[in-house]
């Protein structure tokens, strides 16, 4: 056996650490984005969530003026805190549209009522079925439609404090 | 050995309550009435992968949202709808992720090939066994 033959095994084990620490080291990205980036936002109707509060529909996104879609639960936790920053949203002028996700009627009222309502309309999606047309995976999340009804921004997870400036000029570059 | 605390912490421990309270969708965990709709609709379900327990198909996983696309699947199969139409429908909105059937992509071709790599390998090998075995 030649002598290069002989450290191949030696090469090969050395090879596959360096790929095994290299993956450690830059994780992957486990989110699984929305295909629709660039496409007409889906023909939708939604119930409405609350009595007291319009629902949305598909031709309430093609307005001319872009918006922040977030769909959300009262029975997530993360959607809490992201509240909070969808009222600065709000009252920076950002119009937001609500989609509650397998929910009842009297828990999203007192989510509201504890954590504030930065909504303007909110959907009802009992079984998920709106959240699946859109390509999303989980609560909260959160789609830029431009006043065309184009998504142009998919936000997977909460909108924190430090994604507000960001989200900003999403919005902006979406007009 | 003082066991009282652990147990007091197992006692205190609660589930998190990370799902929501509605009940299952119709269809989640019910099968078709019609054995060669279910069928098909069980083909699909096992070769859809689940959004939440990513190594899982939606057929074998217990999150909501995969409870949520079988009754969606079901109700498709139901109404008449292809196999082959609904997959084509969630790959529109999550990409070739979402599928577990191997397609013919650029990107699934060393797949495919691997297995011709592999015999042209032991084919190799066994040529040069025959080889020195010759001549020893």
């Amino acid at each position: 056996m030649s002598k290069a033959i002989r450290f191949a095994p030696l090469a090969l084990l050395l090879l596959v650490i360096v790929a095994l620490v290299w993956r450690l080291a830059t994780p992957v990205d486990t989110n699984v984005h929305s295909k629709l980036g660039g496409r007409p936002v889906p023909f939708f109707t939604l119930a409405a969530a609350l009595p007291t509060k319009p629902t949305v529909s598909s031709t309430d996104l093609a307005t001319g003026q872009p918006r922040l879609v977030n769909i959300f639960a009262s029975w997530c936790v993360p959607c809490v805190s992201e509240v909070k920053v969808l009222q600065g949203l709000k009252s920076r002028g950002v119009p937001i549209d609500g989609i509650d996700i397998r929910d009842r009627p009297a828990d999203l009222t007192d989510f509201l009522a504890r954590n504030g309502d930065p909504y303007e309309r909110i959907g009802s999606d009992p079984q998920s079925q709106l959240q699946i047309a859109l390509g999303s995976s989980g609560v909260p999340e959160s789609f830029i439609v431009d006043g065309k009804g184009i998504i142009r921004y998919q936000h997977i997870g909460a909108i924190e404090a430090s994604d507000v400036p960001m989200i900003l000029t999403k919005l902006e570059q979406a007009k | 050995m003082n066991r009282l605390p652990f147990l007091l912490a197992i006692l205190l421990a609660q589930p998190l309550l990370a799902d929501s309270s509605l009940p299952p969708a119709y269809w989640a965990n019910r099968q078709l009435p019609d054995p060669r709709q279910e069928a098909k609709a069980e083909a699909l379900m096992a070769e859809v992968r689940c959004l939440v327990c990513q190594g899982q198909s939606i057929a074998d996983s217990d999150a909501e949202l995969a409870g949520d696309m079988r009754d969606l699947i079901r109700r498709r199969i139901a109404a008449g709808e292809k196999p082959s139409a609904i997959r084509g429908w969630l790959v529109q909105r999550y990409g070739t992720w979402i599928s577990y059937k191997p397609t013919d992509e650029p990107a699934a071709w060393p797949l495919w090939l691997a297995p011709f790599g592999l015999l042209l390998v032991g084919l190799w090998f066994v040529r040069r066994r025959i080889g020195q075995r010759r001549r020893g």
